[in-house]
């Protein structure tokens, strides 16, 4: 389908270390422009790692990755300028109505005055939230925040959306609810999305392609499709993705060490 | 720029949306300039003074019919009559009586002889400034004494003549300078340094990390937003505490507007400093734990409370690099002086300069990346 394509995502045997402990490995994989790839595996894989070196978060140990054709090092604010981003952590102000979050972020992102106003009624109506718009954040449920920061990671109309666990905490409705945004606002946009994410179904049903990460290392790539059909001595119509993941990333339990996260503070807002 | 201008009305959207935070950093400063100001400022008075008198003359009469006088005049002190010496000191060990005045038995002889008449004031000298004021006061009451019954036609020794140059200053005006420049202080830290560093632990600030804002934009639009809320605070102390303190004209536009200007560069003088200091840090107790040092060691060496010239070497260090102090010496020359920009030329250039140096340092040591 997208064979053609140029490529939004190059990322090129891309490396991190923090001291001792190797938290991405020689990675390298491209994702090509209007894809939605998703980014799997177990907890402390290194995937947040990954996707904070291609968002400009943390600057690679080794290797490189270019975002719509732009070094994420040499020409970090060209990327930055070219992508929306939703963190792992909310990052929206509770103070701040819903319209007052998009607007900074519109300023921050030099929005011209002119386009500002119709581009933020039309996200809101994309994630269903124009009713709300005068309301504090504070003042909605996890599932609305997090459209809130939908919207707000698209109100300069970026190339590449980063999506760093986007559904991770919401109840099944609130987490079907942002599916259905995101797939409405793929098909109205001309959008490259790199999600990661822990929920297999979410991945089966947004995902082009799946890459599986594990202990810092690329494990495997393909379609869904593809990946249920590689597990060998099984019919592939009753393999699930879970039987994927477990078939790649094995059984036991991680426990892996990690960066503390903005999660992990004891001011953290709770979604 | 527009970026940073993006920062600033976001800090002043979630400020006008917490008036709490204002009313909180001026709480303290102006409790503090109202409990300090009338706690010290008034005279020291009914000192409980024993006295035992061993001698019973007239000239040990008068000292007690003048430091009768005293008490009931200026009220400095309360006597006691004692008649046993050993009694009264151990009222004086006990805290009963501030201190003993002991008139010995040969001191109406000596003094008609003119041979050194001398009597003992024994004091607690625990509380320096009881001690003092008694010294005073029964110094003034000896004087009296020695004075000659006719004024001599030609004084023999020089006089001195005092002259004020202002009006009386009570301690309440001259503690107005610090309160506003702690009023300043309070906001910076709440208003500019807890939140940041809250908002940096929240995960806030990699929403701006992923945006094209340059390091330069991020630290000038905290800065200014910072400066922005101190001004608000510090003017509001400045009408305010003014008005308490009863400094004269307190409304003066022209000094209002010269006081804002200090205000105004006190705010960002500080807010560059604290964003040095925090510009690193990621843990949120730390600002909260900062707080109270940053209070004692900018605020007390500054001469907002105490003269600086009483300072050991080390302090008057501290207090040369302090904002406080030349902040302090600004607004007690515009408030308590009513001077122009002459007078405090040189607290502008400094608070000025240091403003410079603190943003420049921060903006180098910011990190853009996690």
């Amino acid at each position: 389908m997208t064979q053609d394509l140029p490529n939004a995502i190059d990322v090129r045997a891309i490396v991190k270390t923090f001291g001792d402990f190797t938290a991405v490995d020689h990675i390298s994989f491209a994702v090509k422009d209007g894809e939605i790839f998703g980014l799997l595996g177990p907890n402390g894989a290194g995937k947040s790692t990954l996707i904070r070196m291609m968002v400009t978060l943390l600057p690679p140990t080794e290797g490189t990755a270019l975002i719509n054709g732009f070094d994420v090092v040499a020409k970090a604010d060209d990327v930055r300028r070219s992508i929306g981003v939703i963190p792992q952590a909310m990052t929206s102000d509770l103070e701040l109505s819903v319209e007052e979050n998009l607007l900074i972020f519109a300023k921050l992102y030099g929005v011209p005055r002119e386009k500002r106003n119709r581009l933020i009624t039309e996200l809101l109506e994309a994630v269903e939230l124009t009713q709300w718009r005068d309301k504090p954040v504070k003042n909605l449920s996890g599932g609305m925040r997090r459209r809130v920061e939908i919207a707000r990671g698209l109100v300069h109309e970026p190339r590449v959306f980063f999506l760093d666990e986007p559904t991770t905490g919401l109840d099944p409705v609130s987490r079907t609810a942002v599916w259905g945004m995101l797939q409405k606002i793929k098909s109205q946009r001309d959008l490259t999305v790199l999600i990661t994410t822990h929920y297999m179904d979410e991945a089966d049903k947004l995902c082009d392609r799946i890459a599986i990460v594990d202990h810092g290392k690329l494990v495997v790539l393909d379609s869904p499709a593809a990946l249920k059909a590689s597990i060998p001595g099984r019919d592939p119509a009753s393999v699930t993705l879970d039987d994927v993941f477990v078939h790649y990333t094995g059984r036991d339990l991680r426990d892996a060490l990690q960066e503390p996260s903005a999660q992990d503070s004891p001011f953290v807002m709770r979604r | 720029m527009h970026r940073t201008w993006a920062i600033i009305e976001r800090e002043l959207r979630r400020f006008r949306k917490s008036p709490m935070m204002i009313v909180m950093s001026m709480i303290f400063p102006l409790l503090q300039l109202i409990v300090l100001g009338y706690a010290f400022g008034g005279n020291v008075k009914h000192l409980k003074l024993a006295i035992v008198d061993q001698d019973g003359g007239v000239p040990a009469v008068k000292i007690k019919e003048l430091a009768t006088a005293v008490s009931a005049g200026a009220r400095t002190l309360d006597l006691v009559d004692y008649t046993d010496q050993g009694r009264a000191m151990t009222d004086l060990r006990n805290g009963v009586v501030n201190g003993v005045l002991t008139i010995p038995p040969d001191f109406s002889r000596r003094s008609l002889t003119g041979s050194d008449p001398r009597v003992a004031l024994i004091s607690d000298n625990t509380d320096t400034f009881v001690s003092a004021t008694m010294a005073g006061t029964v110094g003034s009451v000896v004087a009296a004494l020695n004075a000659p019954a006719a004024p001599v036609r030609v004084q023999g020794v020089a006089g001195l003549d005092v002259v004020e140059v202002y009006p009386y200053v009570p301690y309440i005006q001259y503690l107005l300078p610090g309160s506003i420049t702690m009023s300043i202080f309070m906001m910076v830290m709440i208003g500019g340094g807890i939140i940041f560093i809250d908002d940096k632990a929240r995960g806030l600030h990699e929403g701006y990390l992923v945006t094209p804002i340059t390091k330069l934009e991020l630290v000038a639009g905290f800065n200014i937003s910072g400066t922005i809320k101190a001004v608000l605070a510090g003017a509001c102390i400045m009408v305010l505490g003014s008005l308490i303190a009863g400094v004269p004209s307190p409304l003066d536009p022209i000094r209002l507007l010269r006081m804002l200007i200090v205000v105004a560069l006190t705010a960002f003088s500080l807010i560059s400093l604290m964003f040095l200091l925090m510009v690193r840090v990621t843990d949120p107790l730390m600002p909260r734990m900062m707080f109270g040092l940053l209070n004692t060691v900018l605020y007390f060496p500054s001469g907002a409370v105490y003269p600086q010239a009483g300072f050991p070497g080390w302090m008057k260090v501290i207090a040369a690099v302090d904002p406080f102090t030349y902040a302090v010496h600004a607004f007690k020359s515009l408030l308590l002086k009513n001077t122009g920009f002459n007078a405090i030329a040189g607290d502008v250039l400094f608070l000025f300069v240091f403003s410079a140096i603190a943003m420049t340092a921060a903006t180098a040591l910011f990190k853009r990346t996690l």
